[in-house]
């Protein structure tokens, strides 16, 4: 820098400036700050959000929606609740009464994350949050089936009200998996979705398993 | 005017600055979406860093002698902003690296497993030259989840009662720990032995052994039959156990060796069976458990009339074992 070769710094300057740089391009959201803006907002945007990806989950179709804008409050919100609905439930009344809310929470998130290094392993093209978002929100129909079988079980515990919880499990089971398929399959090389489809298969039917052999106290 | 000095310097070679306002926006992108980036920056800066080195250099040196104080503080800034940014992309390419260890385990076809699941259950005849293994751990992993679901099946329907555990933890640990502690084991005895067997090889030998397992358990914890129990084991378990027999056998070279190995390896895998049988499944024919259900305790749910056979299997198949070592 030759024009500031005649510079001498004395000890009584403060030391002052603009520690932020300049940059030459600016990135796009730059100008629109969520700092500033009310609670209400920041929160319906999300709610937003993961209200679009569990409709995405109820009509599983091609789209990159769910997987581009990942996030774990749905998952989250799914799997306490199953946990909740799961807890306590066994002919037996004494120390272990069927899985515990512990034991459900860390099945499923567990679970999640073995499946996501597997494809990962695999050859996959998916990132791991966004496998885990998407194995979290296919959750949804199984704990649409720990409603009705909750409901189901209400009203009586015959061999009926088996057959009936068997039905819905099995159905909301097959769409479980399908649902997940759709959305992680097509990040693999196309000889190798039935080595990914196996361990999502696996882990449902564990949860399905769990659902279907809940009998309330 | 002297930070936009600054800034030229900074410009010209992939700034650290840069770098920590792109990391800072996480919203929507991944951990190793971060890594690939940081991983990328990385290399374009050493691609540039190699062309300008010494320029750069010289130049940093000028800077600090020129600038006093003031260009010092701003150094100090950016050399900081630089150590967290290149300590965050470290930490994150050592994470990618690790997933990447494993990755050459994990490269099958779906054709390929299913040939060695159904290879597992036949026995090799030539056992004079060392029978290749597949050190592939997908296979071995599912099933050992698969066998993982079965046993919890087998758990519900029987209605064990585990006590200080859960249902879920004490299958896992189970059968991870069977397939993780006995390879470990039979790897140290080929050690001794002098077999010509990796860690790898081994857990996946054992691991497809589970195949047999998975049959037999999934067969009977639904009908309950003992008979058909017993035949199975035998049948299905003792095939998978000679096909291991066999492999290890070929990669071993003298009697002695030979005979511990397999007998150690049979013993264990065949009375693993057994024992996951008889822990974790209630017989039907169990009906007096239910008249003193609160007294009994837990693992013991067997019915009345097997212990006198069971007793009598585990004495011949010790004694077996002791006459041939």
């Amino acid at each position: 820098f030759p024009g500031l070769a005649d510079v001498s710094i004395s000890q009584d300057i403060p030391v002052e400036g603009e520690i932020t740089v300049p940059v030459g391009s600016h990135s796009p959201d730059e100008d629109y700050s969520t700092l500033d803006e009310p609670v209400k907002d920041t929160i319906m945007r999300d709610l937003k959000a993961v209200g679009k990806k569990f409709v995405h989950v109820m009509y599983p179709r091609k789209s990159s929606a769910l997987l581009r804008d990942w996030d774990l409050w749905g998952p989250l919100v799914l799997c306490v609740s199953l946990a909740l609905m799961l807890q306590g439930g066994s002919a037996d009344s004494k120390d272990d009464g069927g899985p515990q809310f512990a034991e459900v929470f860390v099945i499923i998130w567990f679970g999640a994350v073995v499946i996501t290094l597997n494809s990962k392993l695999l050859g996959g093209t998916i990132s791991f949050f966004q496998s885990l978002c998407v194995l979290g929100y296919c959750v949804m129909p199984l704990t649409v089936a720990m409603l009705v079988c909750r409901l189901v079980l209400l009203v009586g515990t015959g061999t009926v009200s088996f057959i009936i919880r068997l039905i819905v499990v099995g159905a909301m089971f097959a769409w479980s998996t399908l649902a997940s398929t759709a959305f992680l399959a097509d990040s693999q090389p196309p000889n190798r979705k039935a080595l990914v489809v196996y361990p999502i298969f696996l882990f449902y039917f564990v949860i399905s398993w769990m659902i279907l052999t809940f009998t309330p106290q | 005017a002297e930070w936009g000095g600054f800034e030229d310097n900074m410009q010209g070679g992939g700034s650290a600055v840069i770098d920590m306002e792109n990391m800072d926006d996480t919203s929507g992108s991944s951990f190793e979406d971060m890594g690939e980036m940081h991983q990328r920056m990385k290399e374009e800066e050493e691609e540039e860093a190699e062309g300008e080195a010494g320029a750069g250099e010289e130049e940093d040196g000028e800077f600090l002698g020129m600038k006093g104080l003031r260009g010092q503080l701003g150094r100090q800034v950016a050399d900081q902003m630089w150590q967290v940014g290149k300590r965050q992309a470290s930490r994150a390419f050592s994470l990618y690296a690790n997933i990447d260890i494993l990755r050459p385990y994990f490269d099958v076809e779906p054709v390929q497993v299913r040939a060695r699941l159904l290879e597992s259950m036949i026995p090799v005849k030539m056992i004079n030259f060392p029978q290749k293994i597949a050190g592939e751990l997908y296979g071995p992993l599912m099933l050992v989840f698969t066998l993982v679901a079965i046993l919890l099946h087998g758990m519900k329907t029987s209605d064990t009662i585990i006590r200080e555990g859960t249902l879920m933890g004490t299958a896992i640990g189970t059968c991870f720990g069977y397939w993780l502690g006995v390879s470990s084991f039979m790897y140290f005895l080929a050690y001794l032995c002098n077999a010509q067997i990796t860690m790898v090889q081994m857990l996946s030998l054992l691991g497809y052994g589970l195949f047999g397992h998975c049959i037999t358990l999934f067969v009977t914890y639904n009908i309950h039959f003992h008979s058909l129990f017993y035949i199975f084991w035998l049948v299905v378990g003792g095939l998978s156990t000679l096909r291991m027999v066999a492999v290890l056998v070929s990669r071993t070279v003298g009697h002695t060796q030979r005979l511990i190995l397999c007998g150690t390896l049979a013993a264990l895998h065949m009375l693993f069976l057994l024992y996951l049988h008889f822990a974790y499944h209630k017989v039907v024919e169990g009906i007096l458990d239910t008249l003193e259900g609160p007294n009994m305790p837990p693992f013991q749910r067997v019915a009345r009339d097997i212990p006198v056979v069971s007793n009598a299997v585990l004495n011949t198949t010790a004694k077996a074992i002791a006459l041939t070592l």
